[in-house]
């Protein structure tokens, strides 16, 4: 009897659910207890609680959620590295017989999270962050189309966040490795929870995703300043353009297949089973639809980066622009039929495997255009070496070895040879760290000053750059190495001590690494600690060429007083050089959106049906369920959403910014 | 989820003209009938051929099926859903023609990428084999 | 876009670098909620794959041929073309300001679409009944999975069609619920849509 409440209560929850008898989980848990204890310590002592919810968790203002985004990814990084440094030192030491820290189960288990994490909670909201932040100032608009959903957005994917680290403590995460394939993610060989984790997780912060996607396409198309032509957007907005068209043209297929998958596991169909007709390579199929568009809605914002800093610091015009934005617009089409380069060795036959070997390739002149339009910008330019440019020319280099690599397990039977490898393994962090990290960080050190005010400190940011340069050397060229000798990904322990010295070296390199995040977060510290003496009073701290430099840093509420009338792609660089004047008066009262909670609310509630379907409480399932329901309808009848701000508050504020400017 | 549509006072504003999406073409009783006698006529067709057998050729039947449906969904697209080149500065057909593009990507190619891999890394399992599994 | 239409400022060289009175984005919500439809376009796409490749998996169970009673199917159909041409006149309703009418088009929308819902899960009933659940073979699961989808899409136009009857009742044919009755409009004639692939894909060929 007693058994049937309890289940009846929680489901499949119970103390046996806690690891406490996981040492290293046990450590862990003390220690994000301690921080999380002082954090939100200090939070109430200081009284935080009301200013965070007024004026960040409610806000609806794009430049918030975009900060917000960013800190997000930032507190994710930290979890996804802890696990990173953890496998390394890990795979240092399990040699000869010792078997190191991790049994088998656990490290299965990190090696999952660790991939989940970096993909979907680091880079996707880093480059979702640079995008809700810097699209509308720069196409002139005073906010994103939706810009509830925009809050929304933000809010499931921190929900879809906050169910995978739920798993750290109570229950397990996904032992299957970060696509979750079947049949070993099917109920029969995954029993546990781990996988529902990653299914709720997942699907809860991709309808983030989806609609953030959405809502930027219906900025980008229909709130630019009047002027601005498709071919005068900055180039950052059409890459963001381009990435965003397809988060909305790939998710939804991992919407679906994840969906199949639930229903494998939750109601007993045979979609990827083993027996009764179901295909397991069907869903590797379908998810890879899904996955390569994926890996170019990480990298097309940081392309965008790279060539606004190029031809900032270069103090040029970017170079070909036209033959960039059709570059962009390529890999947006070509990234959607070359899927099946993940799964040659599954066994299509030899016109198959071309084919998409053979689209693989080409997709690589594109990206080969762009990479010649950076170096012909900063050819002749006269190039000032701020951190971010540094980021971007340290891309420059790592990224074509990675793409180089690329081409290379694109040939088919080549990666006969090196599928699964860690060939593979260095091939896939070389461009997403050489590429997608490194732009975050040059976006960051970039973009930075637009929004706080002040500029981030030099020596930390060149610190922290060449820690994480030749640190990603250590790490990465090893497995390289190793790749070509055969050794395979996943492996918790090694027989041939030959092979040691290789993973020794690698540990280091995540050594270097870990000093390059500790170097970024000092950097952060010390420069908000330095912030006077970083103070950019100007908003155009680096002389540059878009109109998100034309309004204060941090700039207002409302972006800009005036909505600008474009006549170039360098919209700013063009008014700096035809006398453009600010005006000082006839200032209008501003129609802007207000603030609301729904968001949160929803997530949170979102949080709770997620954990629910996890551990099977159907009733806190239905509860949650109908209270989202409820909560949107509700949301539906205010029909008061917005509000103006007056003239008086608009003059105060431009009045405010022309003290702050030196007299011209 | 959709029921957001986030109430902005732009609309109520006494700015329109004819670009704003507001006033896309809603349609009139004429051309929703003809959309409706178009969509009956070109249901009931398909209906008729599979449930009377009319044609004996089961391929022909098949073709003409598909075909009768995608004349119909083309149909409501005009009629029911008012697709031109011009609304939304053409956006939406644009949208339209991409995501035509991509369902005929991720059909074909996962029909061909399955087909293959069914036959050479299954090829003893026809319907008649799958029966005698347990 | 419209810059010409509206008053700008020129300061130097008879340059005009911004405008003077507030610049009106157009309306977004349409072109947004298209976006949203053609992005769930696509997971009717996937879900129509998986029924292609797995559709022949029968695993020793009932086919396709057995199971489906094309009559039924005939009536459902019906219901979803009714409902739409009904959804039509509550549109022409809402242009001429109608209140009341274009309530009462949209209760008899609603109680088509429920039909088609009801007759819809009679027969998920029946196949149950009959042993050919979603659980018994690839092809049922593939099958249940796709027509269920559309089937909880049409769930959530009613529940949306429901409050919006409220709303319409309560706060009139305002500018906010005009948008609104376009972006349902928008997906309720959507539904047809893959309907239609359903029903030809699906069922007549299945049948065939």
């Amino acid at each position: 009897m007693t058994a049937d409440w309890t289940s009846l209560l929680f489901g499949k929850l119970t103390l046996e659910a806690i690891p406490y008898h996981e040492p290293i989980l046990v450590v862990t848990f003390i220690g994000v207890a301690i921080g999380g204890l002082t954090v939100l310590g200090a939070l109430t002592y200081f009284r935080l609680w009301g200013y965070l919810w007024k004026e960040w968790f409610t806000s609806i203002d794009h430049k918030k959620i975009g900060i917000m985004y960013i800190v997000f990814a930032i507190i994710m990084l930290l979890r996804g590295f802890a696990d990173a440094l953890m496998m390394r030192f890990q795979q240092a030491i399990a040699f000869n017989g010792n078997e190191g820290y991790f049994p088998p189960h656990h490290y299965d288990q990190v090696f999952t999270a660790h991939g989940v994490i970096m993909i979907f909670f680091v880079a996707m909201p880093f480059v979702t962050g640079l995008m809700n932040f810097v699209v509308p100032l720069q196409i002139g608009a005073r906010d994103v189309s939706f810009p509830f959903l925009n809050n929304f957005s933000f809010w499931m994917t921190v929900a879809g966040g906050i169910i995978v680290m739920i798993s750290l403590f109570v229950g397990e995460f996904a032992k299957t490795g970060w696509l979750a394939y079947p049949p070993l993610s099917d109920i029969t060989y995954s029993p546990d929870v781990g996988v529902d984790y990653y299914i709720w997780g997942l699907q809860i912060a991709g309808i983030g995703t989806l609609l953030s996607g959405v809502n930027l396409i219906a900025t980008i198309l229909k709130m630019r300043a009047p002027g601005m032509s498709m071919m005068k957007m900055p180039i950052f907005t059409w890459t963001a353009f381009c990435t965003n068209i397809l988060i909305v043209a790939a998710f939804p297929v991992l919407t679906a297949v994840l969906a199949l998958l639930t229903l494998d596991r939750y109601v007993g169909t045979h979609f990827f089973t083993n027996t009764d007709g179901g295909s397991a390579m069907l869903y590797v199929n379908l998810i890879w639809i899904w996955g390569h568009p994926e890996v170019y809605i990480l990298v097309l914002p940081v392309f965008g980066v790279f060539s606004e800093v190029v031809s900032t610091f270069a103090r040029k015009r970017l170079f070909g622009y036209t033959s960039m934005v059709y570059a962009t617009v390529v890999i947006t089409i070509l990234s959607y039929i070359v899927w099946l380069h993940h799964f040659f060795t599954m066994g299509s036959g030899a016109s198959v495997n071309s084919f998409f070997g053979i689209t693989t390739m080409i997709i690589s002149i594109p990206t080969g255009a762009k990479m010649f339009n950076w170096l012909f910008t900063m050819y002749h330019g006269r190039i000032k070496y701020e951190v971010s440019m540094l980021w971007t020319i340290g891309f420059m280099v790592t990224f074509v070895i990675g793409g180089m690599t690329g081409v290379l397990l694109a040939v088919p039977p080549a990666d006969f040879v090196l599928h699964n490898s860690l060939f593979l393994i260095a091939h896939f962090h070389n461009v997403i760290i050489g590429g997608v990290v490194f732009g975050v960080f040059a976006g960051i050190n970039f973009w930075f000053p637009k929004a706080f005010g002040f500029r981030l400190n030099a020596f930390w940011g060149k610190m922290s750059f060449w820690f994480w340069l030749i640190g990603f050397y250590f790490a990465f060229m090893p497995l390289y190495v190793l790749g070509l000798m055969g050794v395979t990904r996943r492996m918790n322990q090694f027989d041939d001590p030959s092979l040691q010295i290789w993973f020794i070296i690698a540990a280091f390199g995540a050594f270097l690494i870990l000093l390059g995040i500790g170097s970024f977060i000092i950097q952060i510290l010390y420069s908000i600690w330095k912030r006077d003496e970083l103070r950019d009073e100007t908003g155009d701290p680096w002389n540059a060429r878009t109109l998100e430099w034309s309004t204060s840093s941090p700039p207002p509420a409302y972006n800009f007083a005036f909505t600008p009338v474009v006549h170039d792609v360098d919209e700013w660089w063009f008014m700096k050089q035809n006398g453009y004047k600010r005006p000082l008066s006839g200032f209008i009262p501003i129609h802007m959106p207000k603030n609301t909670g729904t968001g949160a609310i929803l997530a949170g509630l979102s949080v709770a049906f997620g954990f629910a379907m996890v551990w099977h409480i159907w009733w806190l399932a239905l509860v949650s369920f109908v209270a989202i329901i409820g909560k949107t309808i509700h949301h539906t009848f205010n029909y008061n959403r917005d509000f103006y701000i007056p003239a008086e508050e608009v003059a105060a504020v431009e009045a405010r910014r022309t003290q702050m400017l030196p007299a011209e | 989820m959709a029921s957001h549509a986030h109430s902005n006072a732009h609309g109520d504003h006494g700015h329109h003209d004819h670009h704003h999406g507001d006033h896309a073409s809603h349609g009139t009783f004429g051309s929703y009938m003809t959309g409706f006698v178009l969509s009956v006529i070109l249901t009931a067709i398909p209906f008729w051929l599979v449930m009377g057998n009319v044609i004996e050729d089961k391929t022909v039947t098949g073709v003409l099926i598909m075909g009768l449906g995608l004349v119909q969904i083309i149909v409501h697209m005009i009629f029911f859903l008012h697709m031109d080149t011009k609304s939304e500065g053409g956006w939406n057909m644009m949208a339209l023609l991409f995501t035509v593009v991509l369902v005929l990507i991720a059909l074909s190619g996962s029909l061909w990428v399955m087909h293959n891999l069914n036959t050479y890394m299954m090829p003893e399992l026809t319907p008649e084999a799958a029966k005698q599994l347990p | 876009m419209s810059a010409n239409t509206h008053h700008t400022a020129t300061p130097a060289e008879g340059l005009t670098f911004y405008m003077k009175d507030e610049h009106h984005p157009e309306q977004s919500t349409m072109i947004g909620f298209w976006i949203y439809l053609m992005s769930d376009c696509l997971i009717f796409a996937i879900l129509f794959a998986t029924y292609a490749v797995l559709g022949h998996s029968f695993a020793g169970g009932p086919t396709a041929k057995e199971l489906f009673d094309l009559k039924l199917v005939a009536i459902n159909t019906a219901m979803l073309l009714f409902s739409s041409i009904t959804y039509g006149f509550a549109m022409l309703e809402m242009e001429k300001g109608n209140k009341g009418l274009l309530v009462s088009w949209l209760v008899v929308t609603f109680f088509f679409g429920a039909c088609f819902l009801g007759i819809e899960l009679y027969e998920f009933h029946h196949l149950i009944e009959e042993g050919a659940g979603p659980w018994r073979s690839a092809f049922l699961s593939s099958f249940f999975t796709l027509v269920g989808t559309h089937g909880l899409h049409v769930t959530c136009g009613l529940v949306w069609m429901a409050v919006l009857m409220v709303q319409i009742s309560k706060f009139g044919i305002n500018p906010a619920n005009k948008r609104r009755l376009m972006t349902l409009s928008m997906f309720w004639h959507f539904l047809d849509v893959i309907w239609i692939g359903v029903f030809s894909f699906v069922y007549l060929m299945g049948v065939l």
